[in-house]
């Protein structure tokens, strides 16, 4: 049993209610227990960065000292939590007068930041700690023929961490093969979604969004799978949007890759959040038991 | 002592990568060609860095180029020069809001700051809270597109109804405080 410190991050709570329901039951079957952090607060996404980096630091700071007192690496299924508590661990690590700056605000919740645990994103536990081949032996309904678009976003690969190799990926290919699904080659598969742009600049992340969901139509795939809320929310929910901006009539499901494994785990589709989609997951009605 | 140019105070602004080589540029537009974003903005990232290193200051503040930033780190990751694209553009968005320099119609800064006062007061983020800010400067057009969107959400069961909060909200405000000073937080 592999033990981590889960820290699901504020979408989870509602707006990714099914990515976080889906992680808790397929984690569980590939024997990884996820300890959610008690009293976790908000990684600060991109906008914390926007307006002062300091204060940034010290909100990441404090969900890994909360990581530390319980001695296991942090998790986090977001991308934008991911990678902010990454460099967060590393610049503390690297900047001892920065952490010692930032551990006089920490004391005021009787914390304090050491940098001795590591930062991953959900998906590298099931594609690296778990593997493809410890996964495969739990699947009991391999979803055979599904055509899967492989979406990885931008945050889960960069910035670069040490010297590896951030375009050409295929760690989610791998996984997706795991469980009997057939990933598509998808050419934008690490181009942006477009993040808080779609709120921001509207146009602009609308037209990145129909670039993907195009893309993902190209390469024949039946729906995407991706590893990010943000990504979910911008190709999901705004897909009604970019159909009237553009005058498209994409119907693409995008579900999260936890979903698809838990389907082929044999794990009925409701404990999965399977239903909260805007756009309905019917290339997976045949996989549903 | 002479004032440091524009690219230092920039350059500079990063407490955590002790500086950002801007001056290595050589212009290749890598970035420019590689920025998913680069049709939006009013300079290219390339031409930005060169209007940084020309001293343009008026006109690289007066620009949309760093608020339409999605921060994907595609220009970070291959740059030549290993210049942190997307960190120069964290840099400019805080200069920018530190000097309360920025074009009116832009919602990126107003949304960010709104955004900081949120997760100061309840340690956790709320979507509805954020609407105000941008919603408000949509046209009708947008503004019913972006309720249908809500709706369907709200049915779904994806919108949280009460505000979340963390427990230990007391200490995480003075924790803050001990930071930067932000006046009134709560």
């Amino acid at each position: 049993m592999k033990e981590y410190a889960y820290f699901p991050g504020c979408s989870l709570e509602k707006i990714a209610l099914s990515y976080h329901l889906s992680t808790i039951e397929t984690s569980k079957k590939v024997g990884v227990e996820l300890k959610e952090l008690e009293d976790w607060n908000c990684c600060g996404a991109t906008a914390y960065f926007h307006v002062d980096e300091l204060l940034a630091y010290t909100l990441c700071a404090r969900n890994l000292a909360m990581a530390e007192q319980e001695n296991l690496d942090l998790v986090a299924p977001c991308s934008a939590c991911y990678k902010n508590s990454y460099f967060t661990n590393l610049h503390l690590k690297e900047d001892p007068d920065l952490a010692d700056h930032i551990n006089f605000a920490l004391a005021e919740d009787n914390l304090h930041f050491s940098g001795n645990i590591a930062v991953k994103h959900l998906i590298e536990v099931f594609a690296q700690d778990v593997g493809p081949e410890e996964i495969s032996t739990k699947v009991s309904k391999p979803l055979d023929g599904l055509k899967v678009a492989p979406y990885y976003g931008c945050q889960i690969l960069r910035p670069r961490k040490d010297n590896e190799e951030v375009e050409q990926a295929e760690f989610f290919e791998d996984l997706l093969s795991a469980i009997g699904a057939e990933p598509v080659p998808y050419a934008l598969k690490l181009c942006c979604c477009g993040g808080s742009l779609i709120l921001t600049s509207r146009r602009a992340a609308l037209s990145m969004v129909r670039n993907l969901l195009q893309n993902a139509m190209d390469s024949g795939a039946a729906l995407i799978a991706t590893a990010c809320p943000l990504c979910q929310v911008n190709l999901e929910c705004y897909q009604s949007q970019v159909n009237q901006e553009f005058g498209t009539q994409f119907s693409m499901p995008v579900m999260y890759f936890t979903q698809l494994l838990g389907l082929a785990f044999g794990i009925p589709a409701k404990r999965l959040g399977i239903g909260k989609e805007l756009v309905s997951a019917t290339p997976l009605s045949s996989y549903i038991k | 002592m002479a004032k440091p140019s524009f690219s230092d105070e920039i350059a500079n602004l990063l407490y955590a990568a002790h500086g950002n080589p801007i001056k290595t540029c050589i212009q290749c537009g890598t970035c420019s060609g590689t920025c998913p974003v680069a049709d939006y903005m009013d300079h290219t990232p390339r031409r930005i860095i060169g209007m940084i290193m020309a001293n343009y200051k008026d006109e690289v503040l007066a620009s949309n180029t760093f608020w339409y930033c999605a921060s994907c780190y595609h220009c970070t990751v291959r740059c030549p020069a290993q210049i942190d694209i997307a960190e120069l553009m964290y840099a400019l968005k805080r200069y920018s809001i530190w000097k309360h320099v920025y074009p009116e119609e832009l919602i990126g800064p107003v949304f960010s700051e709104t955004f900081v006062k949120t997760i100061v007061r309840s340690g956790r983020s709320y979507e509805p809270i954020l609407a105000p800010a941008y919603m408000f400067s949509f046209g009708v057009r947008e503004f019913l597109q972006e309720a249908i969107t809500a709706t369907g959400l709200m049915l779904k069961g994806r919108v949280p109804i009460l505000p979340p909060r963390i427990k230990r909200l007391e200490n995480f405000k003075r924790m803050i405080s001990k930071v930067i000073p932000v006046g009134e937080a709560s």
